[in-house]
């Protein structure tokens, strides 16, 4: 078979799995989720897997990870364990409103959360689009519906469950939600996970993202996640990826900034096979500013690509994005920075930085900036390194008495830092901190950080 | 203390130290002056153990020990000290986690305990007293954001936690203002005591008038071409390295 006929029998593949199991998609959820499955299928077929020519996943070949014989999850199952019991994260004084989810789902036997604010609702997309469907109907895929992405439209034709969190108006919620994404089963499994989170105006949300496995095996994760930023509210989403290397993920996560709001997102990948990061943060109001942060610390055979769009739709607005990698061993790193700054979009102010560091002749990276700047009165600015360690600080510290080992790791560890201190939850950022740093002494295993029992 | 024989150093295939011949005691006060280009900073990078250096010849011993044996961070375990002559920034490494690190380390070689933190305070404020080291400063990055100025004081700082056997300071004279020249000096010469030497590299004459050197060498091209007592620095002071370069 030729590549075209190969990736043209891929994305059947898909598109028959979808045909074949219609009744059991819609089975269960609302109208609110089913209504969009066709379109997206189609929009999916036009594109099929993105390859090689694809020029947004030039860097990431997805056919890789897609050509496996997956079990796809279209029900909830339940967990034959209690994950409550079970898993526990060991963050000391990380006092968060803990959410567990399985191979995408959001686990039936989660603990209900306590004090939460009023008007406040965490809990199941699927649950929620059912009971309370005036409280999704307004945002859900209003923000993906609009993407090319095929993977994105991939999984709204699949979705059926995830996270989700609704902030009322001129609420603070002060306490973070933490998501515990679990991948846990015997066998390979396609994950489809769907997540929406509002924040109402004036509003404030923190939520952190944990992707773990608890099982080694091939699984593949399509998380598409929305989240609206009302006017005057300030957001904080956090993402630590921390799956076994045989797990693949492909996170779109897309943001709709009101007027005057702010937004701190930040990922950290730790462990994890072939991670695609895309991110899109569009500004619907003036005086808007996005906080971009993105590290990865990779060896053996991983692939991390974070693909960033900024689109500068209003004037006024503000964001900034920084990403750091070290890559050791064989491993591959990408990014694509596109700042769209839209006619009219004055006084838009977009800054944007990507670092790396090689520590072996064998890991790989590819940085691509992509600005693109319709308006004339704007300060604009990107760079992109990679290079080695410095030699002459390594000396510096050596000639301290400081061990080489310990010299490259405090070396590495203050190249991470500058994104690491943007982080605006304390022990959050303390625990990064010591995750980065035992990540770098390869002494972090796959889910060192949930203690399971 | 420190004994070179003979030693024959390559950069790149270039060689810059064509047999350098030098005896320093206990106690001594090494001036190491010179042109531009003579080798006087690869010298003392040399001794300190950096590492793109070819060693062709010879033999450093230290201490009864070879030295060009040893890692960079043993020699500094051992009481070696290099001041650079360009401070290197390493943002994001703060000052007070590296000077911890550093002080902590050479304890650990020495079989001895970690300072409790309060006790690596008090040596600090002590440290920075004697060169006036601003407060601020310990608050940032190593050297991230320092004056020319405060660059050299933080090496005599750190030479001040560390109290080394045997300091090497390359060119901790040049950029400093007389002010900083005294300060700098005042440092050195609060270290000195008969177990303790040094060796100071410099440029000009100046610095040896607050740091009484017991020798003066002249290295041109590689090559120790004079050896005598401090009156040497006067000499040349007066007389320029012309009447040396024959």
């Amino acid at each position: 078979m030729t590549m075209t006929a190969n990736k043209i029998a891929l994305s059947e593949r898909y598109t028959a799995l979808f045909h074949a199991n219609r009744a059991r998609l819609d089975e269960g959820s609302s109208n609110l989720i089913n209504r969009m499955r066709d379109i997206a299928i189609k929009r999916f077929e036009k594109v099929g897997i993105p390859g090689f020519k694809n020029e947004d996943y030039k860097y990431t070949n997805l056919e890789r990870v897609f050509d496996q014989d997956y079990r796809h999850i279209l029900e909830y199952e339940k967990v034959d364990i209690d994950l409550n019991e079970a898993f526990r994260c060991d963050v000391p004084q990380l006092d968060t409103h803990v959410v567990l989810l399985v191979n995408g789902w959001y686990y039936a036997k989660n603990q209900p959360l306590q004090n939460l604010p009023k008007g406040v609702v965490v809990g199941s997309l699927q649950e929620v689009a059912n009971e309370q469907p005036e409280l999704v109907q307004d945002y859900l895929n209003r923000q993906a519906g609009l993407s090319e992405d095929p993977i994105v439209a991939l999984n709204t034709a699949l979705a059926k469950d995830g996270f989700f969190l609704y902030v009322p108006d001129h609420v603070v919620l002060e306490k973070p939600i933490q998501v515990i994404n679990l991948m846990r089963a015997e066998d390979a499994v396609f994950a489809t996970q769907r997540n929406l989170i509002v924040v109402g105006k004036n509003s404030q949300a923190k939520v952190i993202f944990c992707d773990h496995t608890l099982s080694a095996r091939d699984f593949l994760t399509n998380n598409v996640t929305e989240v609206f930023v009302g006017e005057d509210a300030v957001a904080d989403v956090y993402t630590v990826q921390n799956q076994d290397n045989q797990a693949n993920s492909i996170n779109s996560s897309f943001f709709k900034q009101g007027a005057n709001s702010n937004l701190l997102t930040s990922v950290a990948t730790l462990h994890g096979g072939l991670i695609r990061n895309n991110l899109k943060v569009e500004f619907a109001g003036e005086h808007a500013e996005a906080n971009v942060y993105g590290m990865s610390f990779t060896d053996k055979k991983q692939h991390v690509d974070n693909f960033t769009n900024i689109e500068h739709a209003y004037p006024n607005c503000l964001s900034n994005q920084v990403y750091k990698n070290v890559l050791d061993e064989d491993s591959v790193g990408a990014f694509t920075g596109r700042i769209h700054v839209v006619r009219d979009a004055q006084k838009t102010n977009a800054f944007q930085r990507n670092n790396n560091v090689l520590l072996t002749d064998s890991a790989k990276m590819n940085t691509k900036p992509q600005l693109i700047i319709d308006a004339d009165d704007v300060k604009c600015s990107h760079g992109a390194t990679v290079g080695q360690i410095d030699e002459e600080a390594l000396f510096y510290l050596r000639a301290r008495g400081i061990g080489e080992s310990d010299a490259r790791m405090m070396l590495m560890n203050a190249f991470a830092h500058e994104v690491v201190q943007n982080i605006r939850v304390e022990p959050l950022r303390d625990r990064i901190d010591e995750l980065v740093e035992k990540r770098l002494r390869g002494e972090l295993a796959r889910c060192h950080s949930c203690d399971m029992s | 203390m420190l004994t070179i024989k003979n030693l024959r150093v390559a950069v790149e295939g270039k060689e810059i130290l064509k047999g350098i011949n030098l005896e320093i005691k206990a106690g001594e006060v090494h001036a190491i002056m010179g042109p531009n280009g003579s080798g006087k900073s690869t010298l003392g990078n040399v001794l300190a153990g950096k590492e793109e250096y070819e060693i062709l010849e010879g033999e450093v011993l230290y201490e009864g020990q070879d030295l060009l044996d040893l890692s960079a961070e043993d020699r500094s375990r051992m009481g070696l000290f290099l001041g650079f002559q360009y401070p290197v920034e390493i943002p994001g490494v703060p000052m007070v986690n590296f000077i911890k690190t550093s002080v902590n380390e050479h304890r650990k070689f020495k079989g001895l305990e970690p300072l409790t933190a309060g006790e690596f305070l008090k040596l600090m404020r002590e440290k920075k007293e004697l060169v006036h080291l601003d407060s601020q400063l310990t608050n940032r990055s190593v050297n991230e954001g320092f004056s020319g100025g405060e660059k050299k004081k933080n090496e005599i700082f750190q030479m001040a936690m560390l109290e080394p056997k045997l300091a090497i300071l390359d060119e901790t004279d040049s950029g400093l203002d007389i002010d900083a020249l005294r300060v700098v000096s005042e440092g050195v010469n609060a270290l000195k005591n008969p177990e303790r030497s040094a060796i100071v590299i410099t440029h000009y004459q100046r610095l040896l008038e607050y740091i009484v050197p017991d020798f003066v060498h002249v290295l041109y091209q590689g090559r120790i071409v004079k050896s005598a007592g401090k009156e040497l620095a006067l000499e040349l002071e007066e007389k320029g390295y012309d009447w040396l370069k024959k």
